[in-house]
């Protein structure tokens, strides 16, 4: 059984304009020990998805629809105080900014101390000495001077180290990270995410991990999602969905990346934006900036307009669009063309 | 290419006000409404005292002693041309009331125009131009601050007293009080001016003003300036409630407004010997007047001040 | 062949204009921003006397940078290396506390606003977070027109509407849409609506402030395509900071690193990403995250970055260098030929590395 299962998930937020739908029809697993990547441009809904597993959406969002199972245990019903026991202490969140994460006028140590009598009857000697043990574990110089610092004093990695120590405290199973290196450097970027890689090797812990970075998710991450106006539109490796996507979006967006264009030529771009929440075209919500939407007759396709693509399994991955679909369903026989096709979709672009 | 919008036209001012938060706040909050409803109704009032009031409490031919102290139309004893009743001058007290909270508007809203215009110009200057400007600015608002206005009014009233005579004093009395109280509070709305414009100019449309070649003063008025009018409108409302009280204790006091040019602070003022001897009205009407007038003043300020509270603008 | 065609509109001065030539000269840049708040606060009392103690944040300690007409000049570095403080001081946001900035082979830094102004029309600037480069109170005409009535008031209300008109065209955002408000656009659009400002004015030398890194990347895609296309219709010069080696890459024709406050190495985009020379520029590129890579794999630097109040002494960045030596730590280190590229390193200049 998988650690935690989201199924058909459904967030809303109901504001004065109308009601907005951030998360539709949203489900993937994660099993112990894995390490997760959830990627999408700003809007897609993934800061949501990573709110709503820790049930931390406030109003005016709410969930309507959906299951979230941790350990076999139903988290979307459950009261707050049976929630408060799994927050922090089973699933800690990192978010992205680390100077609002810290509060900027209690020393470390405080924080941590208070973080872990928040969950445990410990003596404040035994906490102090556990929270000294993960300052170590995240490798921060003088660990004892630090827990007496406050926030301003340390530079922006070591607060990121720090908070990472933090998520640790508890010894969780599952740590959700949103956009944790956004806010960084890229030297101590990749300082972050080794770290972030090593000790979740180390000790087990699942991670998922919120970013639009592409190369960050390639690095750290064993499976990817996808994400797009709210819905889940391809997952599977992460190293199949880099190497070969098969979504027009997930294509496009690895495209638009300059390693991916000549220098000096222009970048292939995807033409228009997002579309926001409140308006989400019908059909699949790609369809207007979707150069494979057009059949033969250079009309919009009717299924891309008007149905929303569920997923097709297609080697490795799943796929939610029309043209994939086809693609897949076309094959003779799974085994040897499916690399007959894929070439052929691809030579196709 | 652009925003989702089917029509390509940009709505209207009115359109945008027509669908802007702050009218769905009002629309839903039921306390904003009756209190701007009474605001209107007291302005309005005062506004068309001459057309409403019974009569003029000014013209003394109109005054007759001997219907003095009568009690308002609800107890024993009243007469029904006096709705109120009357002072114990024999005035309408109906009339007085109407005529005072217009003198006590005037002054309020008067005082808190000239605050506004020195305060929001020694703001900017402050905020933009920082370093010795600014300095000496703040210096003087906090000297400014350190005397209390009363003092200063009594001061003032009474070296214009002596001076220029009484009857100077009692004609030019709206502007002098107007004078007083305006340039007492100017602080107020420079700090909160300085502040915001101080927030203002570290963001980048400011650099872009700059480097596009345009000088100090149409960044500061053209470009700051709209974008500081927010905390302006929410301080404005208390500080005319503010200008209102202060002027009615200067007038309790005997330092404001002359006899013959009752505001409500006056008028509260002159019943209030006469509040043993049973007539109550005289003091107590106005002073529910004045009351009402300045809990709306300041629960519409609250309301503001909660609306205009910067929200989190998603594109 | 089109720059011929071209030429006399964009260039006020100086008929002599041609690509290669040296468009903005830096030398000896210096900046130091007081930290000890102002003279009352300065006064500390020690060892019995009244002693006037004053910090500095060291932003920039002795830059030289030249940037040749025609060109992309990227300069890339991590927080606190300065390269946001020398583009403001480009563009005469700040002024230097040393140091020279010659445009057009007049210097630029000393004059006042008045002599500036001829300046401003030629020299422009793109900022970084589309949210906060336009007024929230102006609509989208509004703050293009203005530009264009302050620098050619002799203009009539048709010719600026023209133009305005025209501009919002040329980066993609109908001009129909002129008298919304800059909310009601994504930020993708808004920067190319700060784009457009940027090119009414018709400049020939646009300083670009991490134009691209507040968007996403699929929006990052059309508005560097969109700068490209700018650069190519009007002849345009970019100074372009980033952090973003990968668009440097792309993007580029020359770039300088920096490293709080100094240069460390300037070199032709390729060679920098084929062959860096610094030990600094060695590291940053073993950090970047590639699509390619399986797990993180970089050269680790020890310790933080300083902090620019204590500067460390000699080479800035002896503390973290793993080839540094004695001299290292005594001797600033000045920029130094070295096959193709120049390099402010003792150990390149010794062939130590």
């Amino acid at each position: 059984m998988a650690l935690l299962e989201v199924s058909n998930l459904d967030v809303r937020f109901a504001l004065r304009q109308g009601e907005v739908k951030a998360l539709r029809d949203v489900s993937f697993t994660l099993d112990r020990g894995e390490r997760l990547g959830i990627v999408g441009e700003s809007g897609a809904g993934k800061s949501v998805a990573a709110f709503t597993i820790l049930n931390l959406i406030a109003k005016p969002g709410y969930i309507a629809d959906g299951s979230i199972r941790f350990d076999g245990r139903e988290l979307t019903t459950m009261k707050p105080r049976q929630l408060q026991q799994i927050r922090g202490n089973k699933i800690s969140m990192i978010f992205q900014d680390p100077m609002m994460t810290l509060n900027p006028v209690l020393t470390i140590g405080e924080q941590m101390i208070e973080c872990l009598k928040a969950h445990r009857r410990i003596r404040s000697r035994d906490a102090r000495e556990i929270a000294l043990n993960k300052l170590r574990q995240v490798y921060i110089p003088s660990p004892e001077r630090r827990l007496d610092q406050y926030p301003h004093e340390l530079s922006g990695g070591m607060r990121q180290r720090i908070i990472i120590a933090i998520a640790l405290l508890l010894d969780p199973d599952v740590i959700v990270a949103d956009e944790p290196t956004t806010a960084l450097d890229v030297t101590i970027q990749a300082e972050i995410m080794e770290l972030l890689l090593e000790l979740c090797e180390k000790h087990n812990v699942a991670l998922i991990l919120i970013t639009h970075d592409l190369g960050v998710v390639s690095q750290v991450t064993q499976r990817t999602l996808v994400m797009y106006a709210g819905r889940v539109i391809e997952q599977g490796p992460t190293r199949e969905i880099i190497n070969d996507a098969q979504h027009p979006y997930t294509q496009g967006l690895i495209n638009a990346l300059p390693q991916m264009a000549t220098p000096g030529q222009r970048l292939n771009q995807i033409p228009g934006s997002m579309p926001s929440l409140a308006n989400t075209p019908p059909g699949c919500a790609f369809h207007p900036r979707c150069s494979f939407s057009d059949d033969a007759n250079g009309e919009r396709r009717r299924d891309c307009r008007e149905v929303i693509p569920t997923f097709v399994r297609s080697g490795n991955c799943d796929v939610a669009c029309h043209m994939v679909r086809e693609l897949v369903e076309s094959r003779p026989s799974e085994s040897d063309a499916s690399d007959d096709n894929s070439h052929k979709h691809r030579e196709a672009l | 290419m652009t925003t989702a919008s089917t029509s390509s036209k940009a709505p209207s001012r009115l359109a945008r006000f027509r669908s802007s938060y702050l009218l769905y706040s009002f629309k839903r909050d039921w306390i904003a409404q009756v209190c701007f409803a009474v605001f209107v109704a007291l302005v309005l009032a005062a506004i068309l005292a001459p057309w409403l009031s019974p009569m003029n409490p000014y013209d003394l031919a109109q005054i007759r002693i001997l219907d003095s102290e009568l009690p308002p139309f609800w107890i024993d004893g009243s007469d029904p041309q006096y709705l109120l009743g009357t002072d114990a001058q024999g005035r309408d007290l109906l009339s007085t009331i109407l005529y005072g909270a217009r003198v006590s508007l005037i002054i309020g809203f008067g005082a808190v125009i000239l605050q506004a215009l020195l305060g929001v110009t020694f703001g900017l200057l402050a905020g933009y131009l920082g370093g010795r400007v600014d300095a000496f600015l703040m210096r003087m608002a906090d000297i400014q601050l350190s005397f209390s206005t009363l003092m200063v009014a009594i001061i003032v009233g009474a070296v214009i007293k002596a001076s220029f005579g009484g009857a100077i004093y009692s004609e030019y009395a709206v502007f002098i009080l107007v004078l007083i109280i305006g340039l007492a509070e100017w602080p107020q709305y420079a700090r909160t001016v300085r502040a915001s414009v101080l927030a203002e100019r570290s963001k980048e449309y400011v650099d872009a003003a700059r480097v596009m070649g345009f000088r100090a003063k149409r960044i500061m008025f053209r470009h700051i300036l709209p974008n500081t009018l927010s905390p302006i409108f929410v301080i404005s409302t208390v500080q005319i409630a503010n200008a209102i009280i202060s002027e009615a204790a200067l007038s309790f006091l005997g330092l404001g407004m002359p006899e013959t040019q009752p505001s409500l602070g006056s008028l509260i003022k002159s019943g209030f010997d006469y509040l043993q001897s049973g007539s109550w009205w005289i003091t107590l009407i106005p002073g529910g007047v004045l009351v009402v007038l300045v809990l709306v003043i300041n629960l519409l300020g609250d309301w503001l001040r909660d609306v205009m509270n910067p929200r989190l603008y998603k594109g | 062949m089109s720059e011929v065609l071209q030429q006399p509109q964009y260039h006020q001065d100086g008929d002599s204009a041609q690509a290669g030539e040296t468009l903005l000269q830096i030398r000896g840049l210096e900046k130091h921003f007081p930290l000890s708040g102002d003279f009352l606060e300065q006064l500390r009392f020690e060892g019995g006397r009244l002693k006037r103690r004053q910090e500095f944040v060291h932003a920039i300690n002795g830059v030289d940078i030249d940037v040749k007409r025609g060109e992309t000049l990227c300069v890339v570095g991590e927080s606190g290396c300065g390269k946001s403080t020398v583009a403001r001081m480009v563009m005469g946001l700040l002024s230097p506390s040393a140091g020279e900035i010659r445009y057009d082979g007049q210097r630029i830094d000393d004059l006042n606003p008045r002599q500036l102004l001829p300046y401003r029309r030629r020299m422009q600037m793109i900022f970084q977070n589309p949210y906060a480069s336009l007024n929230p109170r102006m609509s989208i005409q509004q703050t293009l027109e203005e530009p264009l009535r302050f620098h050619h008031p002799d203009w009539s209300r048709q010719q600026i509407l023209d133009k305005i008109g025209e501009v919002m065209a040329s980066v993609g955002i109908d001009p129909e849409w002129g008298k919304r408000f800059g909310h009601e656009f994504s930020g993708g659009q808004r920067q190319r609506i700060a784009i457009a400002r940027a090119l009414a004015v018709e400049p020939e030398f646009i300083v670009a402030d991490e134009p691209i890194s507040a968007l996403d990347v699929s929006i990052q895609a059309q508005v560097l395509n969109l700068l490209m296309d700018a650069q190519e219709a009007h002849h345009l010069t970019y100074l372009f900071i980033t952090h973003d080696l990968a668009v440097v890459e792309h993007f580029g024709t020359r770039v300088v690193v920096m490293y709080l406050g100094r240069v460390c190495e300037v070199a032709e985009t390729r060679t920098l990403f084929d062959r860096p020379r610094h030990p600094y520029t060695q590291a940053l590129m073993s950090a970047i995250p590639r699509l390619e890579d399986d797990g993180p794999d970089h050269i680790k630097l020890p310790g933080e970055v300083p902090t620019p109040v204590n500067l460390p002494s000699g080479c800035v960045f002896h503390g973290r260098c793993p080839h540094a030596n004695d001299r290292c730590r005594h001797e600033i280190p000045q920029l130094i030929e070295a096959q193709g590229s120049q390099v402010a390193c003792h150990a390149v200049e010794e062939g130590r590395i």
